[in-house]
């Protein structure tokens, strides 16, 4: 029960993009149909959802404040949480690297599909804001580490698609010139995250 | 991403020494409005919109990101001709991940507050994209002056818009500037609310709709086409 609490609750209420807008310059640039949206869509969830139980184990066994005491019990004295940034972007970088790989490898078509996407998102900010919000909120375990990273994910696809579906339809419309491309993408992701946060209320 | 050379002319006449030249000064002029980070770039929206509730944290957010901006585009224009292509991205990376460490021990060490306020956002700055985008466009390919001058000028493009987002947000929202109250007491009393909805997040991204829309009526060219 407390694994579907926390998927719910990465995937509506502290959803990546409309309540810490994480992830939106990919978002704003990616989003003009459908069919790339999908694409790193899919992407994003499938880094989120290892790169961040990856970074939970990290954190767990090599950089928390006593966190090196399996090794050895003088050990124990050593923080080296100052080190998380550079260790999880380094972790994250190096993760983007093998997926592409081991997707080129097995699964071409998907990679075909994904193409470009793939290394842009270890620039992604949801990549890194997921592993450091799961380093503030102290999930227990992995499996609620990895729970939270999946919803993040998922998340960030329904709503870099539904932009996508709203941006599409935009075309048949007469927006103010000055307006036009990016001024009314920010002014509809506002209007979503609005909407989005009716969920606040929903306590679980 | 917008090339170098969409620039407007430079206002200022040439100086004598070579270090400000006007091409130099170009470089720290235009990211403040013809080639903004934000509004034009679209670059580095990811921070810019969730620390701009209150004035003081946008402040620091926006120094924190000239100063990594800064000095990673430095550092890699400095070593720029023997980083090996395949594997820039982790290089650039590491570099500005060393960057933030430096900027998010001082901020704990000077303004602890500023800093819990900040949270994670500090540590975003590694992937704000402003600095990537920098690194890749212009540290790569530039000499280490004009490089640094490109890192403060596009600090100080994101820091405008972060600070006028915070203007508008902090004086409806809370009736304060820097906190200190700005709105008058008696004119709660005559009946004047705060508007609390200014403080939620998605207003930040209608205000910085509404700030595109008002500098691209200014200036026609930035349109884009259907």
């Amino acid at each position: 029960m407390e694994h579907l609490n926390i998927f719910i609750k990465a995937i509506f209420i502290e959803n990546m993009i409309f309540a810490y807008f994480l992830g939106m310059c990919s978002y704003l640039a990616i989003s003009k149909t459908v069919k790339s949206a999908i694409g790193l869509g899919l992407a994003v969830t499938f880094v989120l959802s290892i790169s961040v139980p990856t970074c939970y184990l990290l954190e767990k066994y090599i950089l928390k404040a006593g966190a090196l005491q399996w090794l050895s019990s003088d050990l124990a004295a050593i923080d080296l949480s100052f080190l998380s940034f550079i260790m999880f972007i380094a972790t994250i970088a190096s993760i983007v690297q093998l997926v592409e790989m081991i997707i080129e490898k097995y699964a071409p078509a998907l990679y075909s599909s994904l193409g470009i996407f793939l290394p842009l998102i270890a620039v992604n900010c949801s990549i890194l804001g997921g592993a450091l919000f799961m380093q503030e909120r102290e999930y227990a375990t992995l499996g609620e580490a990895s729970v939270f990273g999946l919803g993040s994910g998922v998340g960030w696809f329904l709503a870099i698609v539904a932009l996508s579906a709203i941006r599409e339809k935009l075309r048949y419309s007469n927006v103010p010139a000055p307006l036009r491309g990016l001024g009314i993408t920010f002014i509809l992701t506002g209007l979503m995250a609005i909407a989005f946060m009716s969920f606040m209320g929903i306590s679980l | 991403m917008s090339k170098e050379t969409t620039a407007a002319p430079a206002k200022e006449k040439i100086p004598k020494e070579p270090l400000f030249s006007a091409k130099n000064k170009r470089l720290l002029y235009d990211p403040l409005n013809d080639n903004n980070p934000i509004t034009v770039q679209v670059l580095g929206i990811c921070s810019a919109l969730a620390v701009t509730v209150k004035m003081k944290p946008a402040i620091v957010m926006a120094l924190a990101v000239m100063v990594v901006c800064a000095f990673s585009n430095l550092i890699i224009s400095l070593i720029r001709n023997i980083i090996p292509n395949r594997i820039r991205i982790i290089v650039q990376l590491t570099v500005v991940a060393a960057m933030v460490i430096i900027v998010d021990q001082f901020l704990k060490a000077f303004v602890f507050d500023v800093s819990k306020q900040l949270s994670v956002f500090v540590g975003l700055i590694i992937t704000n994209c402003i600095i990537m985008g920098r690194l890749e466009a212009f540290a790569m390919a530039n000499k280490p002056w004009p490089s640094f001058l490109d890192g403060i000028g596009n600090g100080l493009g994101y820091g405008i818009i972060l600070v006028i987002v915070s203007i508008v947000r902090e004086l409806l929202g809370s009736g304060a500037l820097m906190g200190f109250q700005i709105i008058p007491e008696s004119l709660y009393k005559m009946g004047y609310f705060n508007n609390s909805l200014i403080i939620m997040p998605p207003m930040a991204l209608i205000i910085v709709g509404i700030i595109i829309w008002i500098q691209r009526s200014r200036n026609q060219k930035l349109i884009e086409s259907k």
